[in-house]
């Protein structure tokens, strides 16, 4: 009897393949206005934004898929969603 | 190295990845992740059919990096008491079990189930994924969606009124159950971690709004939960032993310093047929369930 083959899964990134590409606006982060509250951190579903040693944000555009709420709940607006089509 | 004070309390270790199914903006998501900062890698997870079952993952990978079992629509707390003893029969009770289900599974399919395990008192936590309908079939009612609110289901709107599920949970006279929301994941994470210290079945019902079901752009989403609350119609408290507590905001907001109902409503499209007569019913739903809260506090006071 040959062997069995089970398909298994493990787990990582990209369950949903490369969902960066499911974005139709893009956030951007701009660093001079934030006041590193964290916020957009908490909040982002995915999670897509990662701190740097300072604290301050970044977005993973390899996963991001553009929702939003890290720009809506902002305090400082310092995040601007931006079309990825223009 | 700086860290924002609410990031160091809720931690940096994630143990969802990125790159899952879950649509744009999905509360699940967020639930699932701050659930899992809490709960941490010596957990369990029991899921039954719903959307969370999606978000789990596909061929390309699993999404959670922890153990996890899904589970057949009815049978979550069923499968999660099994293993709770099974767990404890090997004396690795300092493994958490932790069921996540959606309201389909909780207020409706599952309610057997989580009765059982509630009445025998298993070693269990059990958070009830409330995003108020069954979402991952196509948004239809559950009895967890509210009065007036458009599903597939109920293409005029709900008429029924949501099911009180926490005063089901509480007949039970569990050691804790509360409710919590996406938009205060701070409350969340202390509720999980108080929940995850005391042994038998402890239940959390959390609110979260889901874009595509409720109507609303993916920027929303904890805009409308916070909204939620602060309109009071999401009522953030927990029972421990039975006795109430309400827990802030919402426990500021007895004596009506709430915002209106229609700053809640009028931002999801599942309202946005209501108008004067239905609105007014609603805000009569929202001041029964606080005059009630009045009563059992009035109560506990003169005790
Ligand atoms: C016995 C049974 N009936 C129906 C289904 C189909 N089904 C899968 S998920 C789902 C809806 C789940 O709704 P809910 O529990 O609210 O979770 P959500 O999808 O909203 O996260 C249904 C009806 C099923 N899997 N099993
Ligand atoms: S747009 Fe949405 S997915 Fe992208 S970083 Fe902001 S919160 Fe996360
Ligand atoms: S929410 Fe705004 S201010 Fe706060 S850390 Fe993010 S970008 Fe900076
Ligand atoms: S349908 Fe709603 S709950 Fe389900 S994955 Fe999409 S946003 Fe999340
Ligand atoms: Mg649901």
């Amino acid at each position: 009897m040959g062997e069995v083959m089970y398909p298994v899964t493990e787990p990582g990134e990209g369950a949903a393949g490369k969902t960066g590409n499911w974005r139709w606006q893009k956030p951007i982060i701009i660093i001079d206005k934030c006041v590193k509250c964290g916020l957009c951190w908490v909040y982002c579903p995915e999670p897509a934004i990662y701190l740097d040693k300072m604290g301050y944000p970044h977005v993973n555009y390899e996963w991001c898929k553009g929702c939003g709420i890290c720009a809506h709940e902002c305090p400082s607006k310092a995040i601007e969603m931006v079309s990825e089509y223009e | 190295m700086y860290r924002p004070k609410i990031v160091e309390n809720l931690g940096e270790d994630e143990w969802i990845y990125a790159g899952h199914p879950a649509c744009h903006g999905c509360g699940a998501a967020l639930g699932l992740r701050h659930l899992l900062k809490t709960i941490g890698k010596k957990s369990i997870l029991v899921v039954p059919a719903g959307c969370t079952s999606i978000i789990a993952g596909t061929m390309n990978a699993a999404t959670f990096n922890i153990p996890f079992i899904h589970t057949a629509f009815g049978a979550a707390a069923a499968v999660a008491s099994g293993v709770a003893e099974a767990l404890s029969k090997k004396g690795m009770d300092d493994i958490n079990v932790v069921v996540w289900a959606g309201d389909g599974g909780t207020y409706d399919i599952g309610l057997a189930s989580l009765s059982g395990a509630a009445e025998r008192g298993h070693n269990i936590l059990f958070v009830l994924d409330d995003n108020e309908a069954y979402m991952n079939t196509g948004i239809q009612r559950s009895g967890g969606t509210p009065r007036g609110a458009w599903t597939t289901t109920t293409i005029t709107g709900k008429k029924e009124e949501k099911k009180d599920i926490m005063k089901i949970v509480l007949s039970h006279h569990v050691p804790y159950a509360a409710t919590a929301s996406v938009a205060y994941p701070l409350d969340f994470n202390r509720k999980v971690k108080k929940a995850l210290g005391i042994k038998g079945f402890k239940f959390i019902h959390l609110m979260a709004p889901c874009p595509p079901g409720w109507r609303f752009e993916t920027h929303m989403t904890i805009e409308i939960a916070r909204r939620a609350v602060l309109s009071g119609a999401w009522i953030l408290m927990e029972y421990e032993n039975g006795r109430l507590r309400l827990n802030p905001p919402s426990s500021n907001m007895l004596d009506k310093r709430r915002i209106s109902l229609e700053e809640y409503l009028m931002m999801q499209g599942r309202f946005k047929h209501v108008k004067r007569e239905l609105l007014e019913e609603l805000k009569r739903d929202v001041e029964l369930r606080w005059s009630e809260i009045k009563e059992i506090l009035e109560k506990q006071g003169k005790q």
